[in-house]
C-alpha cells in the first residue's frame, strides 16, 4: 500500500516540522510581540496538519486544527498572548511529539488522551468566537468530516464543486464489489474521491448493503458524470446531491455527533488490546539519512572511476606488465580512500539533530525546579555518523539533567556566593582529529570529591584505603561506577543511582570515552569523545601465538622492545620503568587465553593509551598497519570481554579487534 | 477444504550422535558447509567460533557441546545451519543436514513431562514421520539460557 512507501518520508518531515515549531515556540517565550514567529507556528501546523490527513492520522490532524484555531485568532490579535498559551502551544506539541514517536514505532498514532488539551484549545477560541457551539469537541465521526470538509473548502477555491453521490445497486447483483468498483473507476476518470462510506475496503471486501455513498469534487458537469454511472449495469438508483459548504458545515457535523460515543468506546477496548501486542510489532521504520546531492554526485564519479581502473585491470592481466599494475594498484588505492571519504560523508549528518531539543529540555527543566539557566550551544553544525546520533542522544540528555539538577545551585544561593544569579549551561561540539567532541560543562557547584569519596566508600565500591590514595583527579571518575549517586535526595529528574554508568557504558559501547573535570564552587565539565566513524579504521595487526589481532591504531602511543629483566612486580602487577614512568604491563596472551610460549629475553610491547593512562601490551609478533573494517560480532556475542570487533582479512579469514579500553 | 484443516509445518532435519534432530525452517537463512573458525577468546566454551560467510561475521555454536553431548568432530558431513532468530543470527554445528521434511502438527508430541535429561531442556517436542522420531529443537532457549545465566 502507498502508506508505507510514504510514511518515511512522512515521520522524516513531520520531526523536521515539530523541530521547527520548537524552536519557533521557545522564542516566541521571549518575543511574544512577534508576529513573524506565530506566522511560522501558524504555517508549521498547517502542514503538519495537511499530512497527516493525507496520512490518515485523524488524531494528529484534528489536534493541529484546533491549535490552527487558536493560532488563527492569536494571529488576528483577537486573543492576546501569555504564557499560558504558550505552556498550551508546547503542550500540543508534546502530544504532536508523541503520536509521531507512537507512528515511528507502530505505524499507528496509539492512544493518547487529548481531551484535556482539545477542551483548553477549544475555550481559548470559543471564548472569542461564538459560532462555534460546545459540540464541537472530538469525535471520530467529525474528524472525517472536517478532514473532508477542508478538501472542500480547497475545492472551491479552486472552483470545483463537492458531490455526495449515493448509488443504489440491483438487490440481484451477485458481484456488489465489482460494481462498485467500476462506479468508483469511472467516479475517478473525471473528479477526486474524497471520501465514501462505507470505506474503500470494506465496499472492495462486499462489506455493504445494496447502497454506499461516495463523496467527490469535480471541475466537470455533474450532469455528464451521472449519465456516465447510469450507464453501468445492475446500478438500481444514483442520488446526486450538491454539496453546500457552508449548510454541510453545520447540520451535517452535528448530525453525526450523536453516533460518535460508539466508535470512541471501540476505540478503547482495541487499545487495551494494543497495548499487549505492542512488543511485537515494533520497530517498523528504517532509518533515513538526508543526503545532499553534490555527495552522491561525487560519490558515483568515485564509483565510474572504479569501474574505469576493472577495465584497465583487465588490460593489464592480458598484457602482464608488472609496471603499470604497480600504478594501477596505487590508484585503486587513492579511490578506495577517496570512496570510503565520500560514502562517510553520506552518512555523516550534523550533531544540531541531537542538540536541537535541548533548549526545550533546559527550559523545562529550569523552570521545573526554579532555577535560572541560560543555555549556550556551539558547534552544532559539526558532523557526526548517522548511527552515533541515535545513541548519543539519551547520555547527553543525562548529562544536561545531571547538570541543572545537581550541578546549578538555585539563583539565592548563587547570589550568596558571589555568582551571577543566572547559572550557565555550556554545549559545545568540535571535530579533533577522528574524534568528535561533545562537552557538557555548568558553571555550578563543581564535584564535592570529599562527598564522593565517602559515598564510594559506603557503597563498597572501594575501600577506605583506596579511599585515601587516590588524588583529586581520580575521584571524579568514581562517578561513573555502576551504583553510584551523590544526591541526597532522590529527585525525579536524576539521581535515582542509575546514572553516569549507563552513559559511560553508552557512550563505550560506541567507541567513545567520557571524562570529567571538575573544580569545586567554579564548574563540572564532562566531556565525550567519539570517534568520528564507527565503520573503517586503521589498525595494527598482531601475532599472538597462530592468531591474529588488530589493534587500532588511534589508541597506540608507540611499540618498542622491552627487557625481561627488567620487568618489576608491584602489588602482583608487572611493570617496567620507561621513560620515567611506571609502566604496567598486559599480556595479552593472558588476556585472551592463548598458549605462551616465552621465555624470551626480549618481549615486543605496544603502548596503548585511554586518556592520560597508558599501559603495555606485550604480543609475540607484529604484522603491520592495515585499513581495517570493523564488523559487529553480531548481538549473539555481544558480551564478550576485551573484544570490539571483528575483521575480515585479505584472505577471507577473521581476525578480532582488540578492544583497548576494556583493557585497563 | 471444509474437511479437518491439518496444519504443519517444515523442518531441517539434522543428526547429531545418530539421532535426528529438527528445526522449524523458518528459522533457517542457509546450511552451509564451513572450514576455518576463528576462535573467540573468553566466550562460552561451546562457541566454535566466528565464521566469514560472503563478508558477514557470523558465530557458531557446536551443538553437542551446548546440548551437552559431547564435542562434534568435524568431517566431510558436517555442516553449519545457519539461523536467524528475530535480530540475532547464529550458525549450529552439527553432524550432517540433508533433508526437509513436513511434520504435522498432530504429529508432535509435547515433551515437557516425559524426561528430565538435560538436553531435553532445548527440545520443544518430538515429531513422528515414517516411523523416526524426531527431535524439534527450541532455538530460543538454545540461544538464551546463556544469557540468563
Amino acid at each position: 500500500m502507498e502508506f508505507n512507501q510514504y510514511i518515511d518520508i512522512f515521520i522524516e518531515e513531520s520531526n523536521e516540522h515539530l523541530q521547527s515549531m520548537n524552536d519557533s515556540l521557545l522564542k516566541l517565550e521571549n518575543e511574544p510581540e512577534n508576529i513573524e514567529l506565530l506566522n511560522e507556528i501558524f504555517r508549521v501546523s498547517h502542514t503538519l496538519k495537511g499530512m497527516s490527513a493525507t496520512m490518515g492520522f485523524e488524531k494528529m490532524s484534528t489536534l493541529t486544527h484546533q491549535m490552527e484555531n487558536l493560532l488563527q485568532e492569536l494571529r488576528n490579535q483577537n486573543i492576546l498572548i501569555n504564557t499560558d498559551i504558550i505552556d498550551i502551544l508546547f503542550q500540543c506539541f508534546d502530544k504532536l511529539e508523541q503520536y509521531v514517536s507512537n507512528i515511528i514505532e507502530e505505524s499507528t498514532e496509539g492512544d493518547i488522551d487529548v481531551t484535556y488539551l482539545t477542551e483548553k484549545l477549544d475555550e481559548l477560541v470559543n471564548g472569542k468566537s461564538s459560532t462555534i457551539t460546545k459540540e464541537k469537541s472530538t469525535g471520530k465521526e467529525e474528524i472525517i468530516e472536517e478532514h473532508v470538509l477542508k478538501i472542500l473548502k480547497e475545492a472551491d477555491k479552486k472552483g470545483m464543486k463537492g458531490y455526495k453521490i449515493s448509488v443504489e445497486v440491483e438487490e440481484s447483483c451477485m458481484l456488489k464489489a465489482a460494481r462498485a468498483f467500476i462506479v468508483f473507476n469511472t467516479l475517478e476518470e473525471h473528479s477526486d474521491i474524497i471520501k465514501s462510506n462505507p470505506t474503500t475496503e470494506d465496499i472492495e471486501d462486499e462489506k455493504f448493503d445494496n447502497t454506499f455513498e461516495v463523496f467527490i469534487v469535480t471541475e466537470e458537469s455533474i450532469e455528464k458524470i451521472e449519465k456516465e454511472l447510469v450507464a453501468i449495469s445492475e446500478i438500481q438508483n444514483i442520488n446526486i446531491e450538491d454539496l453546500k459548504i457552508d449548510s454541510y458545515d453545520k447540520s451535517k457535523v452535528k448530525k453525526e455527533n450523536s453516533i460518535k460515543d460508539k466508535p470512541k468506546n471501540a476505540e478503547n477496548l482495541n487499545n487495551t488490546k494494543k497495548n499487549t501486542v505492542k512488543k511485537s510489532k515494533s520497530r517498523k521504520v528504517g532509518k533515513t539519512v538526508r543526503v545532499d546531492i553534490d555527495r552522491l554526485d561525487n560519490l558515483m564519479n568515485l564509483v565510474s572511476e572504479l569501474i574505469i581502473i576493472k577495465t584497465r585491470m583487465e588490460e593489464i592481466g592480458e598484457n602482464n606488465d608488472k609496471q603499470s599494475m604497480n600504478e594501477t594498484t596505487e590508484y585503486l588505492e587513492r579511490i578506495t580512500t577517496n570512496l570510503h571519504d565520500a560514502v562517510m560523508k553520506v552518512r555523516m549528518v550534523p550533531i544540531e539533530r541531537v542538540f536541537n531539543r535541548f533548549p526545550r529540555m533546559v527550559r523545562d527543566l529550569s523552570k521545573e525546579l526554579g532555577k535560572d539557566i541560560n543555555l549556550k550551544m556551539s558547534g552544532e553544525e559539526t558532523e557526526v555518523d548517522r548511527t552515533v546520533i541515535d545513541e548519543i542522544g539519551d547520555p547527553l540528555i543525562h548529562l544536561i539533567r545531571n547538570s541543572i539538577d545537581h550541578g546549578i545551585e538555585k539563583p539565592n544561593e548563587r547570589k550568596s556566593i558571589g555568582k551571577e544569579s543566572t547559572g550557565t549551561l555550556l554545549l559545545r561540539s568540535y571535530p579533533d582529529g577522528n574524534n568528535v567532541v561533545i562537552e557538557v560543562q555548568d558553571d555550578g557547584s563543581g564535584i564535592n570529591i570529599d562527598k564522593v569519596k565517602k559515598k564510594a566508600i559506603e557503597n563498597n565500591i572501594i575501600t577506605e584505603e583506596q579511599g585515601s590514595q587516590m588524588d583529586d583527579k581520580e575521584v571524579p571518575e568514581l562517578l561513573f561506577m555502576p551504583g553510584f549517586s551523590t544526591a541526597d535526595k532522590i529527585t525525579d529528574v536524576s539521581g535515582r543511582g542509575v546514572g553516569l554508568d549507563v552513559v559511560k557504558s553508552k557512550i563505550n559501547s560506541i567507541g567513545g570515552i567520557v571524562e570529567v573535570e571538575t573544580k569545586s564552587n567554579e564548574y563540572t565539565k564532562f566531556t565525550i569523545r567519539i570517534p568520528l566513524t564507527l565503520a573503517i579504521i586503521q589498525a595494527l595487526l598482531i601475532k599472538l601465538y597462530d592468531e591474529i589481532y588488530a589493534i587500532p591504531l588511534s589508541s597506540i602511543k608507540e611499540i618498542t622492545t622491552i627487557k625481561t629483566d627488567n620487568i618489576r612486580k608491584v602489588q602482583n602487577q608487572e611493570v617496567i620503568l620507561y621513560r620515567g614512568k611506571t609502566l604496567p604491563l598486559i599480556r595479552l596472551n593472558n588476556v585472551l587465553d592463548i598458549e605462551n610460549d616465552s621465555n624470551k629475553e626480549e618481549l615486543i610491547s605496544v603502548i596503548v593509551k585511554k586518556g592520560e593512562k597508558e599501559a603495555g601490551l606485550i604480543v609475540d609478533e607484529l604484522i603491520g598497519q592495515q585499513e581495517i573494517v570493523i564488523k559487529s560480532l553480531g548481538k549473539y556475542l555481544v558480551k564478550v570481554k576485551y573484544l570490539a570487533g571483528a575483521t575480515i582479512l585479505g584472505n577471507g579469514n577473521i581476525s578480532l579487534i582488540i578492544d583497548v579500553n576494556s583493557l585497563f | 477444504m471444509e474437511t479437518n484443516v491439518k496444519v504443519r509445518n517444515q523442518y531441517v532435519i539434522f543428526k547429531l550422535a545418530e539421532e535426528n534432530y529438527a528445526i522449524d525452517i523458518s528459522m533457517v537463512k542457509t546450511i552451509e558447509k564451513v572450514s576455518g573458525y576463528t576462535r573467540v577468546p573468553n566466550s562460552d566454551k561451546y562457541i566454535k567460533g566466528v565464521i566469514n560467510l560472503r563478508g558477514e561475521v557470523i558465530p557458531v555454536i557446536d551443538l553437542k557441546k551446548r546440548l551437552n553431548l559431547g564435542e562434534i568432530k568435524e568431517s566431510d558431513n558436517s555442516r553449519v545451519i545457519i539461523t536467524c532468530s528475530e535480530d540475532i543470527v547464529v550458525g549450529l554445528l552439527v553432524d550432517s543436514s540433508s533433508e526437509v521434511v513436513y511434520i504435522e502438527n498432530s504429529e508432535i508430541d509435547n515433551i515437557s513431562n516425559m524426561s528430565e535429561k538435560e538436553e531435553y531442556n532445548y527440545i520443544k517436542g518430538i515429531g513422528k514421520e515414517n516411523n523416526r522420531l524426531i527431535l524439534i529443537i527450541d532455538l530460543d532457549k538454545i540461544l538464551n539460557i546463556e544469557r540468563e545465566e
